[in-house]
């Protein structure tokens, strides 16, 4: 199986975006999911071992996570942008260094495009070997921990998604 | 002037209106930010307003709008979103990159130190 489809993730969605692009019919659905899986062949030359996905189930709760971080945060930073900061309170951003345990280059940048989808966190860089992220945060409260909120809410769901 | 979109019942035209004004909204609001906003690293943050909601809201109207006129779902929106999503992350690393190398090579003491072990 590994030998003739050595990306199914990649397949999965090229053929799906035949499909958005297309029509959905059964001739497309062959064409695109043929070209898909060469596609994927000719990937292996390039990247010969991808990370194994184990619990596509994680992913989707991520998805789920993710889209409602993203209304909440879309929000507070349009309010910031429009009023400033509110009256007890003078918005500061910072810098945050972040501990990071994925090592895998393609769960790393699932997290960035997360990060990077909610306003208010930006991914500045990332170090292979120590695994530091530096991120920069719009608003700094002193209530928030932005360390667990990006261990705990995102990281230890990619880690659980990807052996 | 008569458009397809003439065509359309008040009970669709009003959420693909209202996502159309939250979209746009959101992405205007991130454009002023971008003009505002005092420092690069706070301005970094204001068009990804635009990258989110912004694109998603004017995805979603233009979804609901065509689906409704054609009689048949239409989705390909899903790819353009889904390619924002994607290459947001490359500019914004860029331009971070290119920033903290500029800072740090000024001494500018408000950046953080490079984690990197240093190169011989």
């Amino acid at each position: 199986m590994r030998r003739i489809l050595p990306h199914p993730l990649l397949t999965a969605g090229l053929t799906l975006v035949w499909m958005l692009l297309t029509s959905f019919s059964l001739g497309h659905l062959l064409l695109g999911g043929m070209i898909a899986g060469l596609a994927g062949l000719a990937f292996a030359r390039l990247e010969p071992v991808g990370p194994q996905l184990r619990s596509p189930w994680a992913l989707v709760r991520l998805g789920a996570v993710v889209s409602v971080d993203i209304i909440r945060s879309n929000i507070a930073v349009a309010r910031l942008i429009l009023f400033g900061g509110d009256r007890h309170h003078r918005r500061r951003s910072g810098f945050v260094k972040i501990p990071l345990r994925l090592q895998d280059p393609m769960p790393l940048a699932l997290l960035a495009m997360v990060i990077t989808a909610t306003p208010g966190t930006a991914w500045m860089e990332h170090d292979m070997d120590s695994g530091i992220l530096l991120l920069h945060v719009f608003d700094m409260r002193e209530e928030d921990d932005w360390q667990s909120q990006i261990r705990d809410r995102y990281e230890s769901l990619l880690l659980e998604a990807f052996a | 002037m008569s458009t397809p979109l003439d065509t359309l019942p008040l009970w669709i035209a009003i959420p693909v209106a209202l996502l159309l004004i939250i979209g746009s909204t959101l992405t205007m609001l991130g454009a002023l930010g971008l003009v505002r906003l005092n420092s690069f690293y706070d301005r970094i943050h204001a068009p990804t307003l635009g990258t989110s909601w912004g694109t998603a809201g004017i995805m979603l109207a233009s979804m609901l709008a065509y689906s409704w006129l054609d009689g048949r779902a239409i989705l390909h929106e899903l790819v353009i979103g889904s390619f924002v999503m994607i290459t947001t992350p490359i500019t914004l690393m860029l331009l971070s990159r290119a920033a903290l190398h500029r800072d740090r090579m000024e001494g500018n003491p408000d950046v953080p130190p490079t984690s990197a072990p240093p190169e011989d």
